[in-house]
């Protein structure tokens, strides 16, 4: 994981250990790795050398505090101004106008216009009460309209249908007709994808918008988008009076600089970010998350939320009531542990998410075959009978040579596993007695083993 | 967008003038290739305009210094090339520099076009129908990366070569995604295999034994965009794959990745991840029409070599064609010294 900043910084700052400020020269070297960083996660150029002119003037000078390192200095420096730059508050929609409040969307293709449509639906639905109808203009595109149309029904919200014969115009006018006779608050317009050197279809949207008149125009962006964010931005800038940004598949590995481009070169606020597919994956966009994940930093606030998604909370729940009554920790218990860990995204979209150097720290101790072994260990307790794996004491030699045949191990797996299993059984014995600390002792001696 | 160069001015009317002059320029080139060179070259207009258009005003001065070697550095950088590629192409030309004693712009212009098409040639493996029936070509790909349009131009491509082909909607997840792959198969006159919602890998699996039924040459199965990062998903499109060989021991013959031109360094993670999951044999480069970047091919060829099977460089139901890195580099430096007049 060489990408991350404070790791390559910390390589140019072993040679100015020890110097009490950084100055226009210890800086110099510095500078390039963040400009490297930076642009390794795809933030445009010009940007980039805007940024760097501007960090430089506001590092150059700064004291090294304390027990900082010239290098994290300079990284809390960057850090900031990257979450300056990318805006503080968050900023809602505005629909503070005579209903229907008309909202556009815009983008290139495959940027996630539709998915985004019905996110937004949703959100407006569910947590605003309002009254939503969407309505498709992309009459180009196989089965755009049949995509909106669904994804509509899914969200909950009304769907204006539209054919692909009509006028995208025309098709948003009845629309917002329909709308203020139907008393919507509401109207969502999803228009087709269209790249911005397009210049018929940039002359549609800006017609769209000029009939329309929408109270927010919103601006769809992959966040995986490379340097041509910034050019595609700038255009579409300069032909719609864009109102905020939406930043999707941000639940990608991408590092997502776009968002830095897009932010810098619009001005105009970034609203949400879209994660996933399901339509409740709309959030509110978090600058300094962003600058972290911009940086490599890891996105420790990010692993706490997909932790807290991923596990089941009911499950979770019966887990700690189980503890609490005293009854034993079985082997059906140890499974759910480890299929929950797999929900989350393996041990090895953990350790991605963790700051570099924990994650090498991590990925060291385990050698990467974590994963494997995981699975190895979930074959085996599929291959033990219900009673065998309430009562893992019954296991005695024949038991164990069958299940040894049954998951294709040999047996002193099944008794590796057995002795694992022994230990975390005698860890949550201890923590059902509330021995938080006594806990933490016994989990020291039982990780390294229970990886490999 | 060329603020960072040091003569904003002059850099979009020498793209301008590059790309109007391009018609007349492909007279030499024979009648039937002319059409696609000619296509090429519209699509990659925007890409010229960042490397050609940049480039002119850099080779415009006369010398080689620095300042232009490092001028060149941020072009090559705002092309998507990526650090590495970047690093790797610069380290080249300053040897050429000093070892084949260039002076001029022109010369180096050259040379760049040179190591630029060392770099791609490798990936210059145009895809080999085999005579396996039926010949089975799985498709993936991120979000909105265009996997189901890429699948109606490639039927389109197939259909010219004289095979039949049969499609199989394998994104089973998408809203709508079924829909738009029928319409294309009927574009194309070409049968579409669907199933009302269920598991992609039974679609593949239907589709594939209906191409036997009917002794068609060629299976494109599309799949639903996914994420590297959705752990789940991956698994699903692995047991795709799998039950593809399930169905026809000797297959899939070909595992295509569709990547979209618009995305940045991200595209060497999805190749990674994606390699890793399904084994991907060949890559398909979508909307390089339009986006200043061809840049990313060079990132992929330095990085994780896959051979690059077609670029999509326009809309149009044609505009998918197989790469040529020859012509690819051409297209992206042909005018570049003509247009500093």
């Amino acid at each position: 994981m060489l990408d991350n900043l404070t790791h390559r910084l910390a390589k140019v700052v072993k040679t100015l250990r020890g110097q009490a400020r950084l100055t226009e020269e210890n800086i110099q070297e510095m500078m390039r790795e963040v400009r490297l960083a930076l642009l390794e996660a795809d933030v445009a150029l010009p940007v980039v050398k805007n940024f760097i002119a501007k960090v430089k003037e506001k590092a150059v000078g700064q004291e090294v505090v304390g027990s900082l390192t010239p290098g994290q200095a300079l990284v809390g420096v960057v850090h900031r101004e990257l979450t300056d730059l990318m805006g503080g508050a968050h900023a809602g929609l505005n629909l503070a106008v005579q209903p229907p409040a008309i909202i556009l969307m815009a983008g290139l293709q495959g940027a996630g216009k539709t998915t985004t449509t019905g996110k937004i639906g949703k959100l407006l639905r569910d947590r605003m009460k309002k009254k939503v109808l969407a309505v498709s203009t992309d009459v180009y595109r196989p089965a755009a309209i049949a995509q909106l149309q669904t994804v509509s029904q899914q969200a909950g919200v009304d769907f204006f249908p539209s054919k692909t014969t009509d006028k995208p115009v025309e098709i948003a006018l009845a629309a917002v007709d329909y709308a203020r006779r139907h008393y919507y608050d509401v109207v969502l317009v999803d228009t087709a994808g269209r790249l911005a050197i397009d210049a018929a279809m940039m002359e549609e949207i800006k017609a769209l918008h000029a009939n329309l008149k929408p109270i927010e125009t919103l601006f769809v962006v992959d966040a995986m988008l490379g340097q041509d964010a910034v050019n595609t931005a700038r255009a579409f800038n300069e032909a719609l009076p864009l109102t905020g940004v939406v930043l999707t598949k941000l639940d990608g590995d991408a590092r997502g600089g776009a968002a830095l481009s897009v932010r810098e070169v619009t001005g105009k606020p970034i609203k949400f970010s879209g994660v996933g597919e399901k339509l409740t994956g709309l959030e509110e966009f978090h600058p300094e998350r962003m600058a972290s994940r911009i940086l490599g930093m890891g996105d420790i606030l990010g692993l706490v939320e997909e932790a807290q998604r991923g596990v089941d909370a009911d499950q979770a729940k019966a887990m700690a009531q189980k503890l609490k009554s005293g009854k034993g920790f079985d082997l059906n218990d140890f499974k759910d542990q480890i299929a929950q860990m797999r929900k989350m995204g393996g041990i090895a979209s953990l350790l991605d998410k963790l700051p570099a150097q924990f994650g090498q720290m991590a990925g060291q101790l385990q050698g990467g075959v974590e994963e494997n072994a995981i699975r190895r260990i979930e074959g085996i307790i599929n291959s033990m009978t219900p009673l065998e794996r309430s009562k893992p004491e019954i296991l005695k030699a024949s038991r164990k040579r069958r299940i040894a045949a049954g998951a294709g191990v040999p047996v002193q797996e099944i008794n590796r596993l057995l002795n694992q299993f022994e230990q975390t059984q005698k860890v949550m014995k201890q923590f059902s007695k509330g021995g938080m600390q006594k806990m933490m002792r016994g989990m020291k001696g039982m990780f390294p083993g229970m990886m490999r | 967008m060329f603020g960072f160069l040091k003569k904003p001015g002059a850099s979009p009317d020498a793209a301008q003038q590059a790309t109007t002059a391009q018609p007349g320029d492909s007279e030499a080139t024979p009648a039937p290739k002319r059409s696609w060179t000619e296509r090429l070259k519209a699509g990659l207009a925007r890409t010229r305009q960042q490397l050609g258009g940049g480039l002119a005003s850099l080779f415009s001065r006369r010398k080689i210094d620095e300042d232009l070697l490092e001028e060149l550095e941020t072009t090559l950088l705002m092309a998507d090339c990526g650090v590495e590629a970047t690093t790797h192409l610069l380290t080249q030309l300053r040897q050429r520099w000093k070892r084949d004693r260039l002076e001029t712009g022109e010369q180096l212009q050259a040379a760049l076009a040179d190591e630029l098409h060392a770099l791609l040639a490798p990936l210059e493996k145009p895809l080999q129908i085999g005579t396996q029936s039926p010949f089975i070509i799985m498709v993936a790909g991120v979000n909105g990366s265009g996997k189901t349009t890429s699948i109606g131009k490639l039927a389109r491509w197939l259909q010219a070569q004289g095979k039949s082909v049969l499609l199989a909607a394998g994104d089973t997840f998408r809203a709508a995604a079924r829909e738009q792959l029928v319409t294309w198969g009927e574009r194309n006159g070409v049968t579409v295999i669907a199933q009302e919602s269920g598991d992609p890998a039974a679609v593949v699996f239907d589709a594939i034994q209906a191409a036997r039924a009917r002794g068609i040459d060629v299976v494109l199965a599309d799949t639903a965009g996914r994420l590297p990062t959705q752990l789940h998903l991956m698994e699903e499109i692995a047991k795709v794959r799998r039950v593809i060989a399930k169905a026809e021991p000797s297959g899939p013959h070909e595992v295509l990745l569709v990547l979209d031109a618009n995305i940045g360094q991200n595209a060497l993670q999805q190749v990674k991840a994606f390699d890793a999951a399904i084994g991907v044999t060949g890559l398909i480069v979508t909307k390089l029409d339009g986006t200043a970047k061809g840049g990313v091919i060079a990132a992929i060829a330095r990085q994780t070599p896959k051979p690059l099977r077609f670029i999509g460089v326009g809309e149009g139901i044609d505009d998918l064609q197989p790469f040529e890195a020859r012509s690819f580099v051409e297209a992206l430096f042909e005018e570049g010294p003509r247009s500093t007049a």
